[in-house]
């Protein structure tokens, strides 16, 4: 009894990291089906995020929810320069010379962050409490509920604006063929504009509620930016779906390896995963394959 | 020399190459020509390792080379230019043409770093070779110039000199004339000839169908992933089916 | 001809200036920082063979280094080997570890081969902090002798200063040879188009395979000399933030050049020695500098250095031959 609620917390506390994975990943998976980059910035989004509401919260004494709205918008604007002022003025840029500039935008906004908010870990109070709920014998704490509530929310969100609306179809022309999507006028600028602005956005708020449970400081974006790549590489670029059930598995993986094997090697079996994938299945395990990656 | 035996390709569902079978003579120069869209591109990609074949093999004299990946290609003699000339921007027209000389050279990485007396003797051996070939395309005048800053007909000669360096027994390529003037194209001619009196058998795909009449010994007719016809210049013009092939087409 | 003599002579000019700099600085506590400065060099120019010869990203090449410092100073301090000898074994291990990795690692391209190796040095930085009874985990291994040649001993600034920078023209001259060779050209080749260079013959994937190991092994000897020279090693130097570090170094001295793997590595090492002002913003500084330099300097400071030099080298012989003409 007492180890099948040990196993059901360890779960449970899987799931919840593993859907902020997710998110992270979608941030990864829609900039990159927009331009081919892996935005190695991808993770200070996701500090920024929880930065910011904390700043709001503790030293403005904003609400709650105005702080959190202040929070994506500034990531989202810091995620919007960084195309207008990094990416969009290299045109045929070799892969080489983005990924210099994207890790040279995340150790950048890493360092304006240590400046501005030092380097001590900041605690952000959870949305609803602390009181944890009883489930069949385990607990779950509110933050719990309300990492899942959003994350399925967004994924929602998302799919209905890729595959309903007109911006996110025109999204995803581009990312199919970019320029048979410029040819039918659809502009191509503004589609990467968008991308850099949705995904900054979605892992801010990744970023924020995952704050009340881990703590943020400067430097989480690293490792949450690195697990969110690991996500999205075990689902697959392509797919959606794929980068949720990816994230979902890491986190339970995590989880389950800290708990069962050794805490302390906790954080290298989502990059031992990694490279086993991109050693074995590239194209991840729900995607579909591609001829060459060239 | 070179013998294509049944090659068919099919990407995802769509057939690009259908049971295309023929030969080519030592020291020819033949040409493969067809619409747009009737596999040349992709023939030329298979025979020279860059695509796997669905089926069907590719012989070189008596040996198999089926899906030799390209580099062990150029060992045996086979090698090719691109359509779109694919050079070493970064690098110096001479530098590009001793990269030609790869094949034809060994040493490794400790004799290169530490100067043995055989490498010394190979790198200016690599270097004179080079500047042969530079002299046989006439571009020794340009042999310092960043081959990125080329204009594109010389970067097409470039190209050939470069292939040519690997002393190859067939070189294929890919719409050599396109994007040259009548001038340079009158000249390139001249250079396919001088290629193959020296021994060495020439293979091009090109649309200037008054260049391929002018120099081929022999043509295949690509349709729609199909062999149309096979034969001399003058058997081509001829051949209903191909007339009517290009006439559909235009 | 004229520009092979040229090279040899910049090369002993540097080499001169070299061993004729602690003439200067006798004393001075900037000697230990040139120290550095040619360990790091050593570091830079390792990457620089795979980054801006053959074009292959590495974000994990910190790992290669702390491998060579931990088996050094592992060994050293429990057996009583040769250090010299564990030296060798440690640049041995190293290579063979990365010829391992190599063949399913450089397979990858572009992102891709940027988020392995990334993935690969963090998991080597968790296995240095995490193998306590080995490494000492995250407090360090300390007690680690320095190298000695008979009654010379490797312990203070002088001394470790003409030992690292030996160690650092070698590595100086070698890679100048090597790039200048036939592999050195195959491996701009690959990077400029590898599917050209695959047609010509280049085994592009064994090559990038080789000076993957040629620059693990590399990085790996500095971190012996690291080791020795510091007789104190932590795994806080050899993780993610120093491979980035390294990354810049070598984009901002300059991808592709030898000279300019030393410029980056001196201007990286010596910056926070001047700035101590500016200690917290040397992240924000290297941040700056990798996308000003990608966007508007692609060369690195070494390809600005050599267009001033050319354009007063023009502008002298226009003086002369104004004046011949008077």
């Amino acid at each position: 009894m007492d180890s099948s609620r040990q196993l059901f917390q360890y779960i449970l506390s899987g799931l919840s990291n593993g859907a902020i994975y997710a998110l992270i990943g979608f941030g990864f998976a829609i900039i990159y089906n927009s331009t081919g980059i892996i935005n190695f910035a991808q993770g200070e989004f996701v500090m920024l995020g929880g930065m910011l509401t904390v700043f709001f919260l503790t030293v403005l004494h904003l609400p709650l929810i105005p702080a959190i709205v202040l929070a994506i918008l500034i990531s989202t604007i810091v995620g919007i320069s960084f195309e207008r002022l990094a990416i969009r003025p290299l045109k045929n840029a070799k892969p080489l010379s983005l990924i210099i500039i994207t890790i040279g935008a995340s150790i950048f906004i890493r360092g304006a962050a240590m400046l501005i908010w030092g380097k001590d870990t900041h605690a952000m109070p959870a949305f609803s409490g602390n009181d944890p709920l009883y489930l069949a014998g385990a607990t779950i704490l509110p933050q719990h509920l309300w990492i899942f509530a959003v994350t399925i929310l967004i994924i929602i969100a998302s799919r209905i604006f890729f595959n309903y609306s007109i911006i996110g179809k025109a999204m995803r022309a581009c990312s199919y063929n970019s320029q048979a999507a410029s040819l039918v006028g659809i502009n191509v600028k503004n589609m990467v504009l968008l991308s850099f602005a949705i995904s900054s956005a979605i892992g801010s708020m990744a970023g924020i509620i995952i704050a009340p449970l881990t703590m943020t400081s400067y430097d989480v974006g690293i490792m949450l930016g690195l697990k969110g790549f690991c996500a999205v590489i075990i689902g697959g670029m392509s797919s959606g779906l794929g980068t949720v059930l990816g994230g979902l598995l890491l986190g339970l993986l995590e989880s389950l390896g800290a708990g069962f094997i050794s805490a302390s090697y906790k954080d290298a079996i989502a990059f031992i995963i990694l490279l086993l994938i991109l050693f074995v299945r590239p194209e991840g395990l729900f995607g579909k394959k591609e001829s060459e990656r060239f | 020399m070179l013998k294509l035996n049944g090659i068919t390709k099919i990407f995802g569902g769509l057939t690009a190459l259908e049971d295309v079978s023929f030969s080519v003579a030592d020291g020819s120069i033949t040409g493969v020509i067809g619409p747009n869209g009737a596999g040349k591109t992709t023939l030329f990609n298979i025979i020279t390792g860059l695509y796997a074949q669905t089926a069907g093999e590719v012989y070189l004299g008596e040996k198999n080379i089926s899906l030799f990946p390209p580099e062990a290609l150029a060992g045996l003699g086979l090698v090719r230019t691109f359509q779109n000339v694919e050079l070493f921007g970064q690098m110096t027209v001479l530098e590009n043409v001793m990269v030609g000389l790869h094949t034809r050279s060994k040493s490794g990485i400790f004799s290169s770093a530490f100067k043995l007396p055989g490498q010394i003797k190979e790198e200016k051996y690599i270097k004179e070779k080079s500047l042969q070939w530079l002299e046989f395309t006439g571009l020794t005048d340009l042999a310092d110039i960043q081959a990125g800053n080329l204009p594109f007909g010389k970067g097409r000669l470039l190209e050939i000199s470069r292939a040519l360096a690997v002393e190859p027994r067939a070189i294929l390529m890919d719409e050599p004339a396109a994007g040259l003037n009548s001038r340079e194209t009158a000249e390139l001619a001249l250079l396919i000839r001088r290629i193959r009196e020296s021994g060495i058998t020439v293979i091009l795909v090109e649309h200037d169908m008054e260049l391929v009449m002018d120099i081929c010994d022999s043509i295949i007719v690509l349709n729609l992933g199909k062999k149309l016809a096979e034969g001399t210049p003058r058997e081509i013009q001829e051949n209903p089916a191909v007339i009517s092939a290009y006439l559909g087409e235009g | 001809m004229t520009g092979k003599k040229r090279q040899i002579l910049i090369f002993l000019f540097f080499a001169a200036a070299v061993l004729l700099v602690p003439l200067f600085f006798k004393g001075n506590y900037l000697l230990n920082v040139f120290v550095f400065v040619g360990i790091n060099t050593i570091l830079a120019i390792g990457l620089n063979l795979l980054l801006g010869y053959a074009g292959q990203i590495s974000l994990g090449h910190a790992a290669f280094f702390g491998l060579g410092a931990y088996i050094s100073g592992i060994i050293t301090t429990r057996f009583p080997l040769d250090p010299w000898l564990v030296i060798v074994l440690a640049a041995v291990c190293a290579g063979a570890l990365a010829f391992v990795i190599g063949f399913p690692i450089l397979k990858l391209k572009g992102h891709y081969l940027a988020m392995a190796t990334l993935g690969f040095g963090i998991i080597m930085y968790i296995i240095f902090n995490e193998t306590v009874g080995l490494t000492g985990g995250p407090s360090g291994l300390s007690g680690i002798p320095n190298l000695h040649i008979g009654s010379l001993i490797f312990d203070n600034d002088l001394n470790n200063y003409y030992l690292v920078w030996l160690f650092t023209l070698v590595v100086m001259l070698l890679s100048i040879n090597l790039s200048q060779s036939r592999i050195g050209r195959a491996l701009r080749a690959i990077n400029d188009s590898e599917m050209a260079a695959r047609v010509m013959g280049v085994n592009a994937r064994i090559l990038k395979v080789q000076i993957f190991t040629v620059s693990a092994v590399i990085s790996a000897i500095a971190g012996s000399l690291y080791a020795h020279i510091m007789t104190f090693i932590s795994p806080a130097s050899f993780g993610f933030n120093f491979s980035i570090e390294l990354l810049t170094m070598v984009v901002i001295g300059g991808l592709g050049s030898i000279y300019g793997s030393f410029l980056g590595a001196a201007i990286l090492t010596m910056l926070p020695e001047f700035l101590r002002v500016f200690q917290d913003f040397d992240i924000i500084i290297y941040g700056l500098m990798l996308i000003l330099m990608t966007m508007f300097m692609p060369g690195g400071l070494i390809s600005g250095i050599q267009k001033i030099a050319e354009f007063t080298a023009a502008k002298i012989k226009g003086m002369t031959s104004n004046n011949a003409q008077t």
